[in-house]
């Protein structure tokens, strides 16, 4: 049941992003070309979506456990560090580049797009060399805590 | 700045923003998490990945999202212009990038920005300014 509702919220999720043309990366690069023919409409495909979530999330910020009655996994406020800043001009470069972010580029894949494939192939991979990145890092700061380790004795 | 009205559809996009929201909405009440895409796809890539299930779900339905919406209507047109290698390197930093961050234009910016998240915010000012100042290099600077 829990799986089923996950996949009907995809499906809205994405046809929400079709309807809108999100889906297409030459509208979201008319949004992003300031300084040529501007197309507003990814502001406004924010502003109806942020006006309709809000209401979904004030409504289970006051409910103990979910409609299904499973337990809340929201995220709590964490510090703005270098991890987000850097994360976010990396991503941003890439979704300009591209003109997809992870979701259209899903969607696109769906469609049948064979250059959605092959980003989507490409993110994925780029996500895997993070949990490498990061598995490294996890490895070499438990060495070095291990060689202080008698040294702070 | 010049707006493009021939290319500005600001009904479709309140309306089809609407969906969005409403199906984060729906993931928020029922699921009681953040619609967020690159969490959820890259929850899927951790070494001991769990929640493999709803996860995966909740990709299929993004995926069929255009299988079903064809059954009703025409599909919008997905227009790419980008090359190959232009999308590869696009896709690995969107990878990196977004799990660096922690979250995408779904989860930053829709779900963050809907619960007031300071972090969501700066996020999504962030990645916005980076892929103006992206498009301004390759259309202006070195393609005009």
């Amino acid at each position: 049941m829990y799986a089923l509702f996950a996949f009907v919220a995809g499906l809205v999720f994405g046809i929400g992003l079709l309807f809108s043309q999100m889906a297409s990366p030459a509208k979201v690069l008319g949004f992003l070309d300031l300084a040529g023919r501007w197309d507003p409409s990814l502001a406004f495909v924010m502003v109806g979506a942020v006006c309709v979530a809000v209401i979904g999330f004030v409504l289970a910020g006051r409910r103990p456990t979910t409609l299904l009655g499973t337990p809340f996994f929201l995220p709590i406020a964490g510090e703005i560090d270098m991890r987000l800043v850097g994360g976010g001009l990396i991503f941003g470069i890439g979704w300009g580049l591209g003109g997809f972010c992870p979701g259209p580029g899903l969607v696109a894949l769906g469609a049948g797009q064979a250059k959605a494939f092959v980003f989507v192939a490409a993110m994925l991979a780029g996500m895997l060399a993070f949990e490498g990145i990061e598995a490294a890092r996890a490895r070499s700061v438990t060495r070095a805590a291990q060689t202080d380790a008698p040294a702070s004795e | 700045m010049a707006i493009d009205w021939t290319a500005f559809t600001p009904g479709s996009a309140l309306a089809g923003g609407a969906i969005i929201g409403f199906a984060a909405a729906m993931f928020a009440l029922f699921n009681g998490r953040i619609a967020g895409v690159s969490g959820i796809v890259g929850g899927l890539l951790r070494p001991a990945s769990h929640d493999t299930a709803w996860r995966a779900a909740f990709i299929a339905g993004l995926i069929a999202a255009p299988i079903v919406y064809v059954a009703f209507a025409q599909l919008p047109p997905i227009i790419i212009d980008g090359g190959y290698p232009v999308l590869v390197l696009a896709g690995l930093l969107v990878g990196i990038g977004t799990r660096y961050g922690a979250g995408c234009t779904s989860g930053h910016g829709v779900c963050g920005l809907s619960r007031a998240s300071p972090r969501s915010l700066v996020a999504t000012v962030v990645f916005m300014a980076a892929g103006f100042a992206t498009v301004f290099v390759t259309r202006h600077a070195i393609g005009g």
